[in-house]
């Protein structure tokens, strides 16, 4: 009943000392791993971890970490709304990217003055997103066509059209980057200063990727929507006797997990490069994906995910300073991934071994069992 | 049957993460060793030895072509100048913000020159240059990034794509032509351009076969053999003998399609039918447009060294040797004196070679 891929995407839950044992399991796979792979490339793994730890303890790094985590975190958000009614949106990165090129547009534009334009930047990037992603779920519904299929085509669709419309209608060259004209100072999202002790600011979206969080939350445990979306994940069969229409669920689910992938390029759009360039960060979708499985569709798992990723992302440079490769942080995070995954599994067999074991002996000594299996 | 699709995808997934890490690893840790015994022989730290820092575009150093140009003209001044070097890569799909912290991380630290190899440097070096204002800055290939201490090192790669545009026309026996550009970016429309107006200079109705690899943002088409092989190959099947590409890593494929079609192909940025990593392939190498990154960098090393950095834009062209075409491997000698018909011509200022 309880399949691997219920316990992959977090849908069981691992009670009391459990579900922080499994955690930890993880981290110390995932550096014994790391160190391994540093001792046969010849460094010295002691070096690097001191090194980490220095740079993630200064309040730069802090502050950027969590300026690239903010976007982590709201593309886990999209990919993980799909998740829990077992839809896989692996278009999260096409929905995103094509948000951002039409809103960077519509902001360059600049028909309305301030504040204005950046919530028509914000919503056209939501509408954009939401329609993008309708495509595949009324594609699912009405023609059978598997969501892991359209969206991945849609991905390299939107890639082409998002270049054509840059190149061809939005796009003003600078040098040798072509890029959407810059959205004008009055309708830049301001920085909150959070971090004492460096001048880099936070992103002003980390207010936006925390409330999206807090929804994310309500929405699948405290409402009826919700409710119906989980049971759908759970067993399609379960829910359509129950009267939820699956049909209406893919599409909406889809929508909204695309409304939340427009959000994505939001922080860097309004916050840092004020265009959509050839220079615009990329593969944020499938990056979510990975925080999604590493956070197992939790909204605070895909937070501390998200930094943690973030963090080993922007170590990369000051790992090249002393000469350690930057692709070590790639193998870290790959197998941080799969660590949590096995360090679950693990946790799950011990779970059930430890009860089967516990039956077995209450059956041995049946005098007893029945009055300890009631009061258990 | 659902599950299993789910979990065999979210494997995929890890599994593919890791593997492509590991693979990516096994170059890094070659380019870190031969970094560090580079840096060992060289000669112990004198009083004034400048402490050169050098930010890579996506690919780094071993791309066997453009940032190997760079790193070349870099090791150049390492042996000659005695400088001492650092050099960082970056990430695919990263921000400007990484590209800042990569320069500040180097300017704090106390390198100075610092060279940033590649147009997507622009604002990063811009900005990162008024903070850090008696470090002196390069950028290769933009000349947006505007500053006192910003000097900005140009190609005409248009005027050397030319030239390899007449020697294919002129070697094409069936009068049709390809371009095989990586990224379809402002900065590889100027290969193509020179290459197109080159070739019609020679023969006015050649046919001119042209494709870029992937769109931008996916910089993938600078990096991946099998993409370029497999436009390479439609090119000479559709009646093309003679492909140009300028498609950074992707190059080696169209190599492949070259030797497999028993066609010839032109390589780009360094002349790479003399390059060790292109030597299975240089019976098929007619030429290469040379773009003279490692001397624009030496340059910029040795005029730092001597005191006497310029800022603003130092345009590398045919006139100043910037760009170039290679004759490795005799495969052009009997056309070569047309050739250089048509360089004088560009560098008297008759030809004006079009960028777009």
């Amino acid at each position: 009943m309880n399949g691997f891929v219920d316990r992959l995407l977090g849908r069981v839950r691992l009670g009391g000392w459990l579900a922080v044992a499994a955690p930890v399991i993880a981290v110390v796979f995932a550096v014994l791993i790391t160190s391994v792979v540093l001792l046969i490339a010849g460094k010295d793994p002691v070096e690097a971890f001191t090194t980490l730890a220095d740079y993630g303890t200064q309040p730069r790094s802090m502050a950027m970490t969590l300026n690239t985590g903010v976007m982590y975190y709201i593309s886990a958000l999209a990919v993980a709304v799909g998740f829990r009614m077992n839809l896989f949106n692996i278009g999260v990165d096409g929905q995103y990217r094509l948000a951002a090129v039409v809103a960077a547009a519509v902001g360059g534009a600049a028909v309305v003055p301030g504040v204005l334009n950046i919530v028509l930047v914000v919503v056209s990037a939501v509408v954009v997103g939401a329609l993008w992603a309708a495509i595949a779920g009324l594609l699912r519904v009405y023609r059978g066509v598997s969501e892991v299929i359209s969206t991945i085509m849609l991905n390299a669709i939107a890639t082409g059209l998002g270049s054509w419309l840059v190149s061809e209608h939005f796009g003003v060259l600078t040098g040798n980057d072509l890029g959407t004209r810059p959205i004008p100072d009055d309708a830049h999202m301001p920085g909150i200063p959070l971090i004492a002790g460096t001048p880099v600011l936070v992103n002003g979206f980390i207010v936006v990727a925390v409330l999206l969080g807090v929804a994310y939350w309500v929405v699948l445990n405290r409402t009826r929507f919700g409710f119906e979306l989980r049971a759908t994940g759970k067993s399609e069969s379960a829910a359509v006797a129950s009267g939820v229409s699956v049909k209406k669920m893919i599409v909406v689910t889809m929508v909204i997990s695309g409304a939340v992938a427009g959000l994505i390029g939001m922080p860097e759009l309004l916050g840092a490069s004020y265009k959509y360039s050839n220079n615009f960060p990329t593969d944020l979708g499938f990056t979510g994906i990975a925080i999604a499985l590493l956070g197992r569709n939790n909204p605070v798992g895909m937070a501390i995910g998200a930094l943690l990723w973030s963090f080993l992302y922007n170590s990369s440079n000051q790992l090249q300073l002393l000469d350690i490769p930057k692709e070590i942080v790639q193998i870290m995070q790959g197998v941080v991934v799969l660590s949590v995954i096995i360090a679950y599994e693990l946790v799950h067999r011990y779970r059930m071994v430890a009860e089967q074991r516990r039956v077995g002996r209450q059956l041995a000594a049946p005098q007893e069992a029945p009055k300890t299996e009631a009061a258990a | 049957m659902l599950h299993n699709r789910i979990s065999r995808l979210a494997a995929a997934t890890a599994g593919g993460a890791l593997l492509m890490a590991a693979a990516a690893c096994g170059g890094g840790g070659e380019g870190a060793t031969t970094e560090a015994s580079a840096s060992a022989s060289s000669a112990p730290p004198a009083a004034a030895q400048a402490k050169v820092g050098l930010a890579y575009d996506i690919g780094g150093r071993g791309d066997g072509s453009f940032n190997d140009a760079a790193a070349a003209g870099l090791d150049k001044a390492v042996s000659e100048l005695k400088v001492e070097k650092k050099e960082l890569e970056a990430t695919a799909g990263e921000t400007d913000a990484q590209k800042e912290e990569r320069l500040r991380l180097l300017a704090s630290g106390g390198f100075n020159p610092i060279i940033a190899v590649g147009f997507a440097y622009s604002g990063s070096v811009a900005k990162v240059a008024k903070e850090f204002p008696e470090v002196k800055f390069a950028i290769v290939d933009d000349d947006a990034a505007k500053g006192d201490n910003i000097t900005n090192l140009m190609f005409a790669e248009e005027q050397g794509s030319f030239l390899v545009g007449v020697a294919a026309a002129l070697k094409s026996e069936k009068g049709n032509v390809g371009f095989v550009g990586g990224v379809d970016v402002p900065l590889i429309h100027k290969f193509e351009a020179g290459f197109e107006a080159g070739a019609k200079a020679v023969k006015p109705d050649i046919k001119i076969q042209s494709k870029y690899l992937t769109q931008p943002p996916d910089f993938s088409g600078f990096g991946d053999p099998a993409k370029g092989k497999t436009a390479a190959q439609g090119m000479y099947d559709a009646g093309a003998d003679v492909v140009y590409q300028a498609a950074g890593g992707s190059g080696a494929g169209v190599f492949e399609a070259a030797k497999a079609a028993k066609a010839t192909a032109i390589g780009v940025d360094s002349d790479q039918a003399a390059l060790p990593a292109y030597a299975g392939f240089k019976d098929v190498i007619i030429t290469s447009m040379i773009k003279k990154v490692d001397v624009a960098v030496f340059d910029f090393l040795k005029n730092y060294s001597t005191g006497a950095v310029k800022s603003g834009p130092s345009v590398y062209d045919l006139k100043a040797g910037g760009v170039d075409y290679s004759t490795t491997g005799g495969k052009i000698d009997d056309i070569k004196s047309k050739i250089d018909e048509y360089k004088q011509k560009i560098i008297n200022g008759e030809i004006s070679v079009p960028t777009s």
